[in-house]
């Protein structure tokens, strides 16, 4: 067979449009790993287990306790939207660990050897993340509401609450990103993984507030990215819900923190073939 | 501007597809590849050759952009791959030595993904792939999860998709590893009408002799990262005697050795595939 097609062609070189290149090309990964995720929503629900005891256990407990203060919201009202933040986390925090597998396939080497820029191929990721966060989000929603805890229905504020959880996600993702190509291993990672998430998850405000921490768990607090992404959703979530620094300086601290880390993570992306 | 118009007056006056000039890779004290110096012209196909560990994949990987040379330059296409990466990118398809289409993806999919980030136009994507799994002889397969795949047509795949945005050079690593003899014969004609059709040059690394013998235009016999013999399959032959081998001329260059220190992660990597899809 001769076809036309196959005839190898000296590229005219025309100098992309580096936005529309980006743009497609992170959709184009986004793409590929929604339709891996829908092949196989199982980790979708597994994902929603461990939130649902922290709230059905955790939270009934603490709720009894009545010694953190809370303003004039309940204990689980409190926490609900510090556990959405967890879940979140932790299932962003494993995208590194898949990125040092698919190294090995062979997979991130097919990648890196297209054309395609390498902050998209960060983006895409993180895209893909985002929708994971967004679909926790929804499963979150519905365990509260059965606990009987007040949400604010209103869609302005779910639509708040689903792009911080998609930009939170992003942010932990992409820094498992970073992590994955500075160890480079899956056993490392998994070592390394354990030990970040369960810090940057106490020191944060996900379960009690930072106004009751000591002084340097505060300086802590206020440098973990969970911190912004908690309060954020804290005050978009619940009924008398306050966020202590405003849902806007909240999502800008986040973007400047993704900007960040996307640009670190495509600078580091490539080394992670040697 | 200037730049631009730079490189492309190199692309007229480039003679040979690849081209390497004192190509080297330290990993820490140890040379992988040592001072390559080698051409090969446009519409060949070139072997290289080496035991385990001879420094043939880091010279892919240098020449694909994968890894950047510690020293020395080398152009492919014209490019040069540190000045000119994203060039020389869209100018090659690349086949790594491990099985690495994505088994959780359809054949269609894996060539949709390469097809968007190869910047084929949206209206000819659907006629290419289906004419790259035609080719392939794939094209009842193309709707199928590829972990359901047997190894050689995952390895036909990954030769649809590194040709699909028709580069002038390819670059296979090991291709034929692991794979039956029909299977093996399937990929060496398809490789045979890429080089007699289209004039594309392929670049592999085989431990086949065979396949060096039967497929290879010329061949360079790697040893610790340098080449220790170059030359047409009869020429390296005929220069050891009447009656030897590839075999035989392997043997000679690479000091008896078959084993050289190796590249564990490699074989692991390829094993980890296999049973994978296995
Ligand atoms: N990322 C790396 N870090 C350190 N050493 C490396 C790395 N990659 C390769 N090497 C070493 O460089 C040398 C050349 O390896 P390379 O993979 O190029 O060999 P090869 O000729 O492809 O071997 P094989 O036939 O086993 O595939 C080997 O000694 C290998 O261990
Ligand atoms: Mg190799």
């Amino acid at each position: 067979m001769t076809s036309a097609r196959l005839a190898p062609q000296p590229a005219a070189w025309v100098e992309p449009n580096a936005v529309a290149q980006v743009w497609r090309e992170t959709f184009a990964i986004a793409n590929v790993e929604l339709r891996k995720l829908f092949r196989d929503p199982t980790e979708l629900f597994t994902r929603a287990i461990q939130p649902v005891l922290w709230l059905v256990v955790f939270g009934q407990v603490f709720s009894r306790v009545r010694g953190i203060p809370t303003g004039n919201i309940s204990y689980l009202a409190f926490m609900t939207p510090g556990i959405l933040a967890q879940s979140v986390l932790f299932a962003a925090i494993f995208y590194g660990i898949a990125v040092i597998w698919e190294r090995d396939l062979g997979i991130v080497h097919k990648l890196l050897v297209s054309p395609a820029k390498r902050i998209s191929l960060v983006l895409g990721k993180a895209v893909s993340a985002g929708f994971r966060g967004v679909v926790q989000a929804v499963i979150i929603y519905l365990i509260a509401a059965a606990l009987g805890i007040a949400i604010r229905w209103q869609p302005v504020h779910i639509f708040a609450v689903l792009a911080g959880v998609a930009l939170g996600s992003a942010i932990f993702s992409t820094f498992s990103l970073i992590i994955a190509c500075i160890v480079k291993s899956r056993e490392r990672f998994m070592g390394i993984g354990q030990v970040l998430t369960m810090p940057l998850f106490f020191a944060s405000n996900a379960i009690y507030p930072i106004a009751i921490m000591p002084g340097w768990l505060k300086v802590v607090a206020l440098v973990n990215p969970l911190t912004y992404l908690v309060d954020a959703l804290r005050g978009q979530m619940i009924v008398g819900g306050e966020s202590v620094h405003g849902f806007a300086s909240d999502f800008g601290i986040m973007i400047l923190i993704f900007i960040v880390l996307s640009a670190v993570a495509a600078r580091l992306y490539p080394t992670l073939l040697r | 501007m200037m730049a631009a118009a730079k490189t492309d007056s190199l692309i007229e006056r480039a003679e040979f597809a690849i081209e390497t000039d004192a190509l080297t890779k330290a990993f820490g004290d140890l040379l992988a590849v040592d001072h390559l110096n080698c051409r090969v012209p446009y519409g060949q196909i070139f072997g290289l050759l080496g035991p385990n560990g001879a420094g043939k994949s880091t010279t892919i990987k240098m020449l694909t952009t994968l890894l950047d040379p510690t020293s020395g330059s080398a152009k492919v296409a014209g490019f040069d791959i540190v000045a000119a990466p994203a060039r020389v990118r869209s100018s090659i398809g690349y086949v790594p030595q491990m099985l690495s289409a994505d088994g959780a993806l359809t054949g269609e999919e894996n060539l949709m993904l390469s097809a968007k980030l190869y910047a084929i136009p949206r209206a000819e994507r659907q006629p290419r792939i289906a004419d790259a799994l035609e080719f392939m002889g794939l094209t009842e397969f193309g709707r199928r999860l590829v972990k359901t795949y047997s190894g050689g047509m995952i390895r036909r795949l990954e030769l649809a998709q590194a040709m699909l945005h028709r580069p002038m050079v390819l670059f296979l690593d090991e291709p034929t590893i692991g794979l039956d003899p029909v299977a093996r014969h399937t990929v060496w004609d398809r490789l045979r009408e890429l080089r007699q059709n289209y004039g594309i040059t392929i670049l592999i690394t085989t431990h086949d002799m065979d396949e060096a013998d039967e497929l290879c235009d010329e061949l360079a016999l790697m040893h610790r990262g340098q080449i220790a013999a170059l030359g047409q399959p009869a020429e390296l032959k005929a220069g050891l005697g009447p009656a030897a081998t590839l075999d035989d001329v392997f043997a000679r260059f690479s000091g008896g050795s078959i084993q050289e220190g190796g590249s564990y992660r490699d074989i692991r990597q390829t094993r980890t595939t296999a049973s994978r899809l296995g």
